[in-house]
């Protein structure tokens, strides 16, 4: 099976008064049919530019963006995307926000079929029984499960999540993980999540991409072993430690922050806390 | 609740009204120098024929100039709002043609249509009071955040769509803050007209009459007249704002 997401030498910058921003340099990146990809990088690397791109929201200067065999040259039905901030209408409620993208995508389903779609997603990531309130009156990170819904409502081959648990706690952040593991078990898409949470990277994606600093380019891949259904514990194996710590000095060289790789301590540390994920520079 | 927001504002017009009977008692002043409300009545009494008919002209060239301003105000907060080259060249003469005080605008206008009494202050009414409009759309437009379209864009969504579902009921609330701001100023605009202009009509020109006759008492009841008009089509754009922008109406806790 080819790969559904084709990033081939991909190079854009942006204009600015001062002369172009290259923010992308020669960037491939591919992701097979059903996979899930996630992109960590320094801040400022372009990793939302590379969302933009995925999405046809853009054009690239040079390269090509392919998905499913062909070329993306402008933004397409079979796309969903989820950002940091929900961004639901707060004139609609709960339910009207997660049809929203079948009121634009071409579809043969009749106004009930719709909702009873959505309603199958909201009960699916646990907001059965919020569907007629307001998005106003949901916590965080309930709105960020009601914009998890409306960025998959209209079954789209590719999911484009852009730091959609950024603004979370760490709690709640955790909790959204599974339920994105809920939501990839019933519901077939290819996904590319940009995160600043190394954590969230490999417990999410079955092979992550460090960007090195701008311009980005793939600097590093790691793939995450498959070893069946994931649970919070596996986070705090000695394998789970060892990969976060290869991340970790992954994004330091990106950052430029360590002058080589290899002379520092590269045993896992014991118990892996928070301080596995690397302060980003201002 | 309801018994609230009625009995509440109700007793501090009262309470208003009393301050100011006893205000002008007090002081032992002549109706000439301030009229006391226990004076309204009786004019608004003899008038009150002329209060019907002027009041009546009074509100519906009000209303027909702010819906006027209402439907340009719209297109031209939509055309700076989309265009950053039209909103960079309009502004400057939006801003100056708001800047001139409309009471010189008043003769020109009754030179320029002569004898159109109605046509000139529907004019003055819609010429005051679209410039809140104007910006308060345009403004709700340009700062949309742009992830609000991309979510759209995204699925391969037309501008009129983008437009219809998210940029125009998103810029709903600023729309109703700048349309209580209009209402009061189309009403000072009709009366502009109404005072100004020669053998005018509407509770301008009642107010007008009543300072030639120096009838003191007339003039005041002119103005709580205007005031309670004023009052009502407030009321009106705020049960508009509850059908059309409710939403935006934090829920009370």
């Amino acid at each position: 099976m080819a790969d559904l997401i084709e990033i081939r030498h991909v190079t854009h910058a942006y204009a600015t008064p001062k002369g172009p921003l290259p923010v992308l340099d020669d960037l491939s990146l591919s992701v097979p049919e059903g996979s899930f990809c996630a992109v960590v990088g320094p801040s400022g690397c372009g990793k939302s530019t590379l969302t933009r791109l995925i999405a046809g929201l853009m054009k690239p200067d040079r390269g090509e963006v392919w998905l499913h065999g062909e070329r993306v040259k402008s933004p397409r039905a079979t796309v969903g995307m989820a950002f940091q901030n929900p961004v639901l209408l707060e004139w609609r409620t709960i339910l009207q926000n997660v049809v929203l993208p079948l009121e634009i995508v071409p579809t043969k389903l009749t106004q009930a079929q719709k909702e009873a779609r959505a309603r199958e997603l909201l009960e699916l990531v646990g907001l059965e029984g919020f569907e007629d309130k307001r998005p106003s009156e949901l916590s965080g990170g309930m709105r960020q499960r009601a914009s998890l819904c409306r960025a998959i409502v209209h079954r789209p081959e590719v999911l484009i999540l852009d730091e959609p648990f950024g603004a979370l706690d760490a709690f709640t952040r955790e909790d959204l993980w599974q339920t994105m593991h809920a939501l990839r078990a019933e519901e077939p898409f290819t996904s590319v999540l940009i995160t600043h949470d190394l954590r969230e990277s490999i417990f999410l994606a079955d092979e992550v991409v460090v960007l090195s600093g701008r311009p980005a380019t793939a600097q590093f891949r790691l793939p995450v072993p498959d070893t069946g259904p994931r649970t919070l514990d596996d986070l705090y194996t000695p394998q789970a430690a060892a990969m976060l710590n290869t991340l970790r000095h992954q994004i330091e060289i990106a950052q430029g922050r360590t002058p080589a790789a290899g002379t520092r301590k590269t045993l896992p540390d014991p118990a892996p806390t928070e301080s596995a994920t690397p302060e980003i520079l201002p | 609740m309801i018994w609230r927001k009625v009995a509440v504002p109700l007793a501090a017009v009262l309470i208003f009204l009393a301050l100011w009977e006893i205000l002008v008692q007090a002081n032992g002043w002549p109706d000439y120098k301030m009229a006391s409300p226990s004076d309204l009545p009786p004019a608004f009494w003899k008038y009150r024929w002329l209060f019907l008919e002027y009041g009546w002209q009074t509100l519906w060239r009000t209303v027909a100039g702010l819906a006027i301003a209402v439907v340009f105000g719209l297109a031209l907060g939509m055309v700076m709002g989309f265009s950053r080259t039209l909103r960079d060249a309009l502004y400057p003469l939006l801003v100056g043609f708001n800047a001139v005080p409309k009471a010189t605008v008043v003769p020109i206008i009754a030179l320029l249509f002569v004898g159109q009494h109605d046509f000139n202050t529907v004019l003055m009414a819609f010429m005051i009071s679209f410039f809140p409009i104007a910006v308060s759309v345009s403004i709700g437009l340009s700062t949309l955040e742009p992830e609000y379209r991309d979510i759209l864009r995204a699925l391969g969504a037309s501008r009129l769509a983008i437009f219809r579902k998210i940029a125009l009921p998103k810029t709903l609330p600023e729309f109703f803050g700048a349309l209580k701001v209009s209402v009061t100023l189309a009403f000072i605009g009709t009366n502009l007209m109404e005072i100004v202009s020669p053998h005018g009509r509407g509770l301008g020109a009642l107010f007008d009459s009543g300072k030639t006759s120096a009838d003191y008492p007339l003039m005041f009841a002119v103005l709580i007249a205007l005031a309670a008009l004023g009052i009502l089509l407030f009321y009106v754009v705020v049960w508009l704002e509850r059908i059309f922008a409710g939403w935006a109406e934090r829920p009370a806790s």
